[in-house]
């Protein structure tokens, strides 16, 4: 083809550009998705510990995106001792090998958020989202006072999931799939992942937990706290040797 | 617009005149041309050296996938001990960067840190090495995982976190139990009594409570409250003592004394004000958690935060 004719031709000049750019990135992306080392298996005798999120913590995901908490918060420790020393042990990529869209973030206006999970009470999470600055004076982070009084919208979460079951979260419809995720996640674990049982499962873990402080209701501040304190937590790194997990690079 | 083969417009002149540089022989709109200047000698030779460079990286560092694994480089291998005594020796990676810049460190701080396991609460204190450098991690540890809730300089949120620099401790506060309420985490628990008791029968005990840290109360309504809060209506006592002195071992509070950790009193300017403030709470119950710690920080860090905690004013 002749140079002249790239130039004169918008539509020529903007393909072919996309193609000669990505050359890099699928140079360096692609054979990712076939080294054996790239995603870590996290086994603990034989159970797989990193699963999909519950049908709430879909939905408590779903909230952290709507309003934009990953513009000022990463999910993602990197292999540095600064980070180790203030976040925890540094993220894997199994850890988010169920996230679409991955969360990792590239801005910390507030602190990494990959193993939130657990540090701080319900009760903290839901008084700092409604208004941060009533705990951390001075906090930049904004108001999110409708969380707790929005209800939750889950009419839906079944066709949710299985739009993630579709980009390959092992959420399961059939007695076949349940059985697997029996095998690979344990019991407790598969019933959750069960797309038939996902309004009861979500109205379930909500009113048990009771996240937000008002057990008759189901607000996205319930999803919202679910979702955060489920962060990081699903590796026991207690269970492996130390530099376990360098081995994998 | 299609390029015409070369142009003669008028407006053109002062560029035609230029020295001669060679043009693509395009021109645009008529009159604007597209100069061919070679590239520069040394943008060349940078772009040259890029190439260079990557054939020596590939070389020395990680980097072809070959089918399911990769080259890992050669001459580029970290060695370190791992904290359990295994010898590692592996291709430059970040994770074993990581591993052992974080051995080495805990090398360099494990001198300081052998020293404060082992030592007792009055030796860190007392010797002035041990204890910089306890208070250094312990400014850091706090910064990071306690001034959220307990506020920095421990002063707490009354309602919500209680104060740690006072000497009012619901669990206890000598070392050893500030120690295990970090470790394991503490659940205050005191039941609801909106149900079990009246209206009348929640003033009554709410006014004996305050009679209990020296308020001026009615005399009829304070006996008639004494009798709830020592009896089995109100059954306050089997928490929080007949005295109303409190109960570490169920983390019940003193309400003897002027500190309030959840019923907001001094705010109240009357008596009124800070009766509601004590009926709210025994209305509602409290049910506080506060978080384990064990699984996040190690223990001789937890010694370094209850040390710290211990030293913040109020330590038995
Ligand atoms: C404008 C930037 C900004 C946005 C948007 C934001 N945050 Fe924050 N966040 C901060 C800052 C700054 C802090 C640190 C101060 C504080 O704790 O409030 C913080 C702290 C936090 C913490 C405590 C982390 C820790 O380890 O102490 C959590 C949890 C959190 N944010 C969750 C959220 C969630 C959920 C959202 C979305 C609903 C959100 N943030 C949106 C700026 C932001
Ligand atoms: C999520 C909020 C939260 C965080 C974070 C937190 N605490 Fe607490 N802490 C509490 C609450 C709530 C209580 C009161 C529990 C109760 O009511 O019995 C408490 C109680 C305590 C007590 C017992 C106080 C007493 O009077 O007996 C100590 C000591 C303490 N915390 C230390 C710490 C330290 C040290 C850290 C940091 C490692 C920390 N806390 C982090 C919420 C928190
Ligand atoms: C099951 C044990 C239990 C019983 C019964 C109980 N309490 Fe409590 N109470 C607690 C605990 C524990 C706390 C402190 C909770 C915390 O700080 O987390 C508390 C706190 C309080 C406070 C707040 C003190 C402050 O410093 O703000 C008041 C007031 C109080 N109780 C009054 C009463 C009265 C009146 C009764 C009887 C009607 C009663 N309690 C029965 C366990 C109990």
């Amino acid at each position: 083809m002749k140079h002249e004719t790239i130039e004169t031709n918008a539509g020529w000049l903007i393909a072919l550009t996309l193609v000669v750019i990505s050359i890099g990135g699928l140079a360096e992306i692609v054979p990712l998705y076939f080294l054996d080392d790239t995603v870590e298996e996290v086994k603990v005798n034989g159970i797989e510990t990193v699963r999909p999120y519950t049908p709430l913590e879909v939905r408590g995901r779903d909230i952290y995106m709507r309003e934009g908490c990953y513009l000022c918060h990463s999910q993602m420790i990197r292999p540095f001792r600064d980070e180790a020393l203030r976040y925890g042990h540094y993220s894997l990529a199994a850890e988010s090998k169920f996230d679409h869209p991955f969360q990792w973030g590239s801005k910390r206006t507030g602190p990494d958020l990959a193993r939130v999970g657990q540090k701080y009470t319900n009760q903290w999470h839901v008084q700092h989202l409604v208004e941060p600055r009533s705990v951390v004076r001075g906090s930049i982070m904004p108001n999110y006072p409708w969380l707790l009084e929005n209800k939750l919208k889950y009419k839906d979460i079944a066709a949710r999931m299985k739009a993630l079951k579709i980009v390959g979260v092992p959420y399961s419809e059939t007695k076949a799939e349940y059985d697997n995720n029996v095998k690979r996640f344990g019991k407790d674990v598969a019933v959750f992942l069960d797309i038939n049982q996902a309004e009861a499962n979500l109205i379930n873990q909500a009113i048990t937990n009771n996240y937000d402080g008002d057990k008759t209701n189901v607000t996205e501040m319930d999803a919202m706290v679910a979702y955060l304190q489920v962060l990081g937590t699903m590796v026991d790194f207690k269970k492996f040797d130390d530099g376990h997990f360098s081995t994998f690079r | 617009m299609a390029p015409t083969d070369s142009n003669k417009s008028d407006s053109n002149k002062s560029q035609t005149k230029k020295p001669a540089v060679q043009t693509t022989g395009h021109a645009w709109d008529g009159d604007i041309q597209e100069f061919n200047n070679p590239l520069p000698n040394w943008w060349v030779w940078a772009f040259y050296l890029t190439i260079v460079f990557a054939i020596v990286y590939w070389i020395f560092f990680p980097a072809w996938p070959i089918g399911r694994d990769y080259t890992k480089g050669v001459m580029n291998d970290i060695e370190y001990t791992t904290a359990d005594g295994k010898q590692v020796k592996t291709h430059w990676n970040t994770r074993a960067l990581f591993e052992k810049n974080m051995r080495e460190a805990e090398i360099e701080q494990q001198k300081y840190l052998d020293q404060l396991a082992s030592a007792s609460i009055e030796e860190i204190a007392n010797d002035e090495v041990k204890s910089n450098f306890a208070y250094s991690m312990a400014k850091v540890l706090y910064a990071d995982n306690c001034a959220a809730c307990h506020q920095p300089g421990g002063a707490g949120v009354v309602g919500a976190y209680p104060n740690l620099a006072d000497d009012a401790w619901l669990w206890g506060g000598s070392f050893e139990k500030i120690k295990t309420s970090i470790a394991a985490g503490r659940n205050g628990i005191m039941p609801a009594f909106s149900a079990k008791l009246t209206a009348t029968q929640i003033d009554d005990v709410a006014e004996y409570v305050l009679s209990l840290s020296k308020h001026k109360t009615d005399v009829g309504k304070t006996a008639r409250g004494k009798e709830i809060f020592n009896g089995t209506s109100g059954g306050c006592y089997f928490c929080h003592t007949k005295a109303g002195s409190g109960m570490e071992s169920m983390g019940a509070a003193n309400l003897t004394d002027s500190v309030w950790t959840l019923a907001d009193v001094p705010a109240g300017d009357n008596l009124q004000a800070k009766k509601e403030a004590v009926k709210a709470i025994i209305q509602k119950g409290v049910n506080r958690k506060m978080p384990a710690w064990d699984e996040r920080l190690t223990e001789t860090q937890i010694k370094i935060l209850a040390f710290y905690v211990h030293q913040l004013g109020g330590g038995k």
